[in-house]
């Protein structure tokens, strides 16, 4: 007995909720149309070789290794920095700053979110990498490390704001409990607090590597982009990411190579689906409590 | 017992559920028309439950579900052919915590009006009148009708409430402890304003007040771990429970 | 006494840690104001490029950056804000909710870069929009879907269940419930989350890379089917791409400031009107 007109607008709106849905089926779909053909010609086991060179008049290679190692590279060294910044960020804001310092962190960490990674990725290229250069007497400041210094920078705000707000659902019964048992704020902090937002921080961890895989436009600028197969920071490596967005605009449509780069694209794809999944996986299951 | 011969509101072999757990056993009640019943027990015995089903406030829950017959003079509650809407308009309802929107006074009370369709300004102004004076309320705020309703006190605000029940002209008025979260002299307010109301409304009210039950009904339904355990005129249950569960409850000996 | 001192230790590096983000981000942001206001002008923000963008202005590119964040909005905001209500007024629990929502996270993951990849397939190649405003848009649409969705939920949420329960009692039907006592206290809440989101749109630049950006176009587009210049990628091509870097220095930071002061403005816009909200309605 429900009117026409609730029924139709309750319509248009399971309709628009469910866009989300066809977006992410879409993006699959179309990803894997313009990557599939290569499966054949020239086969999938292409893309396991040591080597990166689409464009060639001898012989292309499309091996994705050096691709994944130079992503995995940054990625580390991004998040080895990010961790302690982001934790002790996150425990000072919630737990050890005044109200007046928190007015004013908090905005700031918000505004540090929003800016754009190519001005991010500009600072790098025009500040940040002739200090590398110099400081480690290399030959360029364009390397790994220069990428991942970025990276963790662009990260902290997520790892920040995510850890900040696992530990403020700690409950306060805890807090209470510990201090009324003679510990001070410090021993409470680490030995209270920090083990029970435990999982949301690393829950915030996971987001920030899942941003910091899928950024582009700063490796794209600062980390030299030489598809070598290195572990080294002091080295040029070349992401994931900025294999696509360098390449993409110069392939021709259809070819190998733009096979290739789609190829890259779902592999990132991937990566980040199941670690924003897992992350929040853990994020809801622990905000329960 | 009591004896009905024409009943507002009809409960048959009730069984409610949340998810899994069970929340009423196999209730069976007659409401009367234009008189004032309790519905007492200690918290958790379902009896804010079993209120929320007249006016099927409980579909808004996820994951309950029931058996069993409810009917508003004669006709089924829960049946296919029912209009939620409509039924909600026939029976209104007084929250525990005052719940005014956020508008002024006189927006409060023409919400249900306006949108069952009632554009006609001096109609609306009369429903404004009558309604606060219905519910004891005009004197006080007469001079500041579009004044901000947050703006009331906790007691005029509750008061508020029916007012803005009483403007959509209903049958039957549920009202879920509401006054618990009230002060003695704004509880005595609602109290008296209970007793007045019962000359035009079938009232429904939930209370965990024994004094107050005593004070304001005519009947009272008595309610332990989702069963009716007993149910009677009010001075029955009160001074001859024949239930010994009713009796130790009353005279505070648990709950 | 030992205790104590290795307490203030620890409480100090984890301030100084702190700090130290505060400051490097301080001096990212002087360093691009100071060294970007001698090249604002009138000329700088009002002029076409010339010499591949060595000299004149960046008109172009901001008018461009205004156009894609414009039709993005206009696609993301009704779509995000019916989503919202969806999810927090209609759907219950059960799969097509689940789905949803796993929907969302995923889209919210998604790299930049990939959504741009997604665009290229499927509205510059698949639907022939070609390398478009329009295909930008929606592009950018789909990328900042997600924040608006999240945030516009949370400001649903924040509308306190009693005042639809009064609502419904008082026999409105969901839509008139939702209509109006919920929307209305909403709203505000759902606008700063789209500011957010415009903020976002307004920096990327990865997906515009692959779906509208042209490298130097001194000209304004005629229709939603024309490419434009766009402030992020006009900054990443004068940095990276010209032949020469160090001389059009000025230009890049010019650019940074004039890109960094409208994302700052959006975003600074967005926690303000945020926090002005929560204070002001208190239930």
């Amino acid at each position: 007995m429900k009117s026409w007109r609730d029924k139709a607008i309750q319509t248009i709106l399971v309709g628009a909720a469910s866009t989300s849905i066809l977006i992410v089926l879409l993006i699959f779909f179309f990803l894997g149309r313009e990557a599939f053909p290569f499966i054949w010609e020239p086969g999938f086991s292409n893309l396991f070789q040591a080597r990166w060179i689409p464009v060639s008049f001898k012989e292309e290679v499309f091996g994705l290794l050096p691709l994944v190692t130079g992503s995995l590279l940054v990625t580390g060294l991004a998040t080895v920095l990010m961790v302690p910044f982001g934790v002790f960020g996150a425990i000072y804001i919630a737990e050890l700053a005044t109200e007046k310092e928190r007015s004013f962190l908090k905005p700031f960490i918000e505004i540090l979110a929003g800016i754009p990674s190519v001005v991010i990725g500009f600072f790098g290229l025009v500040v940040l990498s002739p200090i590398i250069k110099n400081f480690f007497g290399l030959n360029t400041g364009l390397t790994a490390l220069t990428g991942a210094i970025l990276l963790a920078l662009m990260a902290v705000p997520t790892v920040i704001t995510v850890s900040e707000d696992a530990i403020q659902s700690v409950p306060k019964a805890f807090r209470e409990a510990s201090l009324a048992l003679g510990a001070n704020n410090l021993q409470t902090i680490f030995r209270i607090i920090v083990p029970a937002a435990l999982p949301g921080m690393i829950a915030a961890i996971m987001l920030g590597v899942g941003r910091v895989i899928g950024e582009t436009m700063a490796v794209l600028m600062v980390t030299g982009n030489a598809a070598k197969l290195t572990l080294d920071p002091f080295s040029s490596v070349r992401t994931m990411t900025a294999t696509i967005a360098a390449e993409m605009g110069e392939v021709a449509f259809g070819s190998h190579h733009y096979q290739a780069l789609f190829w890259v694209g779902i592999f990132l794809l991937i990566m980040t689906f199941f670690l924003n999944v897992i992350a929040q996986r853990v994020l809801r299951k622990y905000q329960m409590r | 017992m009591v004896d009905f011969t024409n009943p507002k509101l009809l409960a048959e072999n009730i069984d409610f559920f949340y998810g899994k757990k069970q929340a009423l056993f196999d209730i069976n009640m007659a409401i009367p028309d234009k008189q004032v019943t309790a519905l007492i027990g200690p918290s958790g015995c379902g009896k804010s439950t079993f209120l929320r089903m007249f006016n099927r406030m409980n579909d808004i829950i996820v994951g309950t579900n029931h058996t069993g017959k409810l009917l508003l003079d004669g006709t089924e509650i829960y049946g296919p052919e029912t209009n939620v809407v409509q039924l909600r308009r026939d029976i209104g309802m007084v929250f525990q915590k005052s719940n005014p929107f956020p508008k002024s006074v006189y927006d409060n009370i023409t919400y249900g009006p306006t949108i069952h369709g009632q554009k006609d300004k001096e109609v609306l102004n009369s429903i404004v009148e009558e309604s606060l004076k219905g519910a004891a309320l005009w004197h006080e705020v007469k001079d500041r009708l579009h004044d901000n309703a947050m703006g009331l006190s906790g007691g005029q605000q509750q008061r508020l409430c029916i007012a803005r029940a009483l403007a959509v002209q209903p049958k039957v008025l549920l009202m879920d402890e509401p006054a618990s979260a009230l002060d003695p002299k704004s509880t005595a307010h609602i109290e008296e304003l209970i007793g007045e109301l019962r000359k035009d409304y079938t009232i429904v009210i939930v209370t965990h007040n024994m004094q107050q039950a005593s004070r304001v009904s005519d009947y009272t339904a008595f309610f332990y771990e989702g069963v009716l355990i007993e149910f009677g005129e009010t001075t029955q249950i009160f001074t001859n429970p024949e239930q010994k569960r009713t009796e130790d409850y009353i005279t505070g000996r648990f709950g | 006494m030992r205790s104590e001192l290795q307490g203030k230790i620890i409480v100090w590096s984890i301030r100084a840690t702190t700090y130290l983000i505060v400051g490097i981000v301080g001096y990212l942001l002087l360093d691009i104001i100071v060294k970007g206001i001698p090249t604002i002008s009138w000329e700088f923000l009002s002029g076409f490029p010339r010499r591949s963008g060595a000299e004149g202005g960046i008109y172009p590119a901001i008018i461009g950056t205004v156009y894609l964040v414009l039709g993005a909005i206009i696609m993301a905001f009704p779509l995000g804000m019916a989503s919202a209500i969806y999810l927090s007024e209609y759907a219950m629990q059960g799969r097509l909710n689940r789905y949803i929502r796993l929907a969302i996270i995923t889209l919210a993951g998604v790299p930049s870069i990939v959504f741009g990849l997604f665009g290229l397939g499927l509205f510059v190649l698949f639907f022939g929009f070609g390398a478009s405003i329009l295909a930008g848009s929606l592009t950018l649409a789909f990328m900042i879907l997600p924040t608006i969705i999240v945030s516009s939920e949370e400001a649903l949420q924040a509308v306190p269940m009693g005042l639809r329960e009064a609502s419904l009692a008082l026999g409105a039907t969901k839509w008139q419930t939702v209509y109006k006592s919920v929307l209305p206290y909403a709203l505000p809440g759902m606008f700063t989350g789209s500011i957010l989101g415009i903020g976002r749109a307004a920096g990327e630049t990865a997906p515009i890379l692959l779906t509208v950006a042209a490298f130097f176009l001194p000209r304004l587009p005629k229709s939603i089917f024309d490419q434009v210049m766009a402030l992020p990628y006009h900054l990443y091509v004068l940095a990276t791409q010209h032949p020469d870097t160090e001389k059009v220095l000025p230009m890049q930071y010019g650019t940074a400031l004039v890109l960094i002061f409208i994302v700052v403005f959006f975003n600074l816009t967005a926690i303000i009107l945020r926090n002005h909200f929560r204070k002001k309605i208190q239930w």
